[in-house]
C-alpha cells in the first residue's frame, strides 16, 4: 500500500464502521445478493481485499456502482460484518475525490423516461456524485 | 368513527408528482378512518437514499427538520413512501442514539430545543395496524375485494435493516398480508416478496432490474397471485416498466384500500403531470 492508499483505507474503515476481521468468508452475503452476477468483486470478498490493502482494486470495481443498497447482506450476515456498508464506504471514497463522480447532472436528460419517479433521480444523484 | 386524530404527514417528492394516487388515496382513506394527515407548511425531499457514511450529516438535515416539526406540533410522523419511511426512521435513530450526529445536527439547526429523536415515525401500514387497527379498517370496508388474490410486494426499504426499522419480521413479514385480509381480499404468499426490484439501478442498468422483476413476477404468478401491491413508487415503476412474461398488474396499496372503502376517483389527466420535474423543494399548496 502506498501512503495515499493507507489514508483512503483508513477513511473507508472510519466512515463504514466495519471491522473486517470479523468476516469468516461464509459467503451468505454473496449468496443473498441480487446484483451478484454483475459484480466483479463479490460482497464476501470485500473484507479480505480491505484487510490485504487492495484498495485500488476495490475502488475500480463495478461492484460499488452495481450494489442496490437493499441491505440484504447486512440483514443476513451471521457476524454482523455489514458488507453493504463497506461497499458503500468504498463508493464514497471514490466520489469524494476530485472528478470522482460516476454520474453528472448533464448526463441525466438523455437517460430519463417520462414515467420515472423523482425518487429514482434523487437516489441516483445522491449515490453517484458529490 | 368518532374522534379524529392528527398526524404529521410527510408526502415526499414523488407523491407530489408521479405517485399522486399513492398520496391522494392515503389522505382520503385516512380521513374516512378517523385520521387527519397534516402536511407541514414546509418540507424538503428526504434524498431517497439513507446516507450510510458515519460522517454524512448535512444530507440528513431535511429529515431532522421534518422530525422536529412533528415534535413541535406534538404529533407522530406518518409517511407512505417506503424510501421516505426508511430514510426518516434511520435518521431518527441516529438522532436518538448517535451522540456525534445528534450534537452536530443540533448545533447547525439551532431549534428552540435540541432534537433527540423524540418523534415516533410510522409507516401508513403501521398507522392502519397499530393506531386505527385492521379490525376497524375491516368494519369500514363497504366494497370488499372478495375473491381477489393479491400478493404483497414488500421490497427492501420497509424491512431492512430490521434492527433499526422494526417494521416487521424482515424474512417472514405479515403486515401487508394482514392488510389484504382486512380489505376482504385473499393474500397470497410467494417467496420473492421481500427481494429487491433493482431499485435505483434501473436508470443505468435496466437489464438487471428487468431480470430481478421477472423473477418476482414468475414466482408471484406461480403462487397464484392475480395482482401485486406495493407502497414504494420506485418498486411500482420498476415492476410496471417490465414487459416480459408473467407480468401482473401492480397497484399502490392505498389505491386498493380506496377501492375497498369506495373512495376511488377518476384518474387524473396524464398531461397534468407533464412538466413536473423535480419537487425536491416543495412548499405545501403551491404545486410545481
Amino acid at each position: 500500500m502506498t501512503p495515499d492508499e493507507r489514508l483512503i483505507r483508513d477513511e473507508i474503515l472510519a466512515i463504514s464502521e466495519v471491522d473486517v476481521t470479523k468476516c469468516m468468508h461464509c459467503g451468505k452475503c454473496s449468496a443473498s445478493c441480487p446484483a451478484y452476477d454483475v459484480m466483479d468483486i463479490k460482497p464476501h470478498q470485500f473484507p479480505s481485499y480491505m484487510a490485504h490493502g487492495e484498495i485500488r482494486e476495490l475502488m475500480n470495481s463495478t461492484t460499488i456502482w452495481e450494489c442496490l443498497g437493499c441491505s440484504t447482506c447486512i440483514e443476513r450476515c451471521p457476524r454482523n460484518v455489514k458488507p453493504g456498508k463497506l461497499i458503500d464506504g468504498v463508493r464514497q471514497a471514490v466520489i469524494r475525490q476530485r472528478g470522482g463522480s460516476h454520474l453528472y447532472p448533464e448526463q441525466i436528460p438523455a437517460m430519463v423516461d417520462p414515467q420515472m419517479p423523482q425518487q429514482l433521480l434523487v437516489s441516483v444523484l445522491r449515490r453517484e456524485r458529490k | 368513527m368518532g374522534e379524529i386524530t392528527q398526524y404529521s404527514y410527510f408526502p415526499g417528492c414523488t407523491l407530489k408528482t408521479k405517485a399522486r394516487d399513492l398520496d391522494r388515496y392515503a389522505r382520503s382513506c385516512a380521513a374516512k378512518l378517523g385520521a387527519e394527515l397534516v402536511e407541514p407548511e414546509m418540507w424538503q425531499c428526504c434524498g431517497g437514499v439513507y446516507p450510510l457514511g458515519s460522517d454524512e450529516i448535512g444530507n440528513k438535515l431535511s429529515s431532522v427538520r421534518a422530525l422536529n416539526d412533528a415534535k413541535e406540533h406534538g404529533l407522530e410522523l406518518v409517511t407512505v413512501c417506503s424510501a421516505c419511511y426508511h430514510v426518516i426512521k434511520r435518521v431518527n435513530d441516529d438522532m436518538a442514539n448517535v451522540p456525534d450526529i445528534q450534537t452536530r445536527a443540533n448545533n447547525y439547526a439551532q431549534f428552540d430545543e435540541p432534537y433527540k429523536g423524540e418523534t415516533k415515525v410510522l409507516h401508513y401500514l403501521e398507522l392502519l395496524r397499530d393506531r386505527i387497527g385492521f379490525d376497524k379498517v375491516k368494519e369500514a370496508v363497504t366494497k370488499p375485494l372478495t375473491g381477489k388474490k393479491i400478493g404483497a410486494y414488500y421490497g427492501c426499504l420497509l424491512l431492512r435493516p430490521s434492527k433499526i426499522l422494526q417494521f416487521d419480521d424482515p424474512e417472514n413479514p405479515s403486515i401487508m398480508e394482514d392488510f389484504i385480509s382486512a380489505i376482504g381480499a385473499t393474500p397470497v404468499r410467494y417467496q420473492m416478496r421481500n427481494e429487491c426490484c433493482g431499485g435505483y439501478r434501473s436508470m443505468e442498468n435496466r437489464a438487471l432490474s428487468d431480470k430481478l422483476v421477472g423473477k418476482i413476477f414468475t414466482d408471484a404468478k406461480n403462487a397464484g397471485c392475480e395482482e401485486l401491491i406495493t407502497a414504494c413508487p420506485l418498486c411500482w415503476y420498476n415492476l410496471n416498466q417490465y414487459q416480459g412474461p408473467d407480468k401482473l398488474p401492480v397497484r399502490y396499496m392505498t389505491e386498493v384500500l380506496a377501492e375497498a372503502l369506495d373512495l376511488l376517483e377518476a384518474k387524473p389527466d396524464p398531461a397534468e403531470l407533464d412538466g413536473v420535474s423535480c419537487a425536491c423543494m416543495h412548499e405545501a399548496g403551491k404545486e410545481a
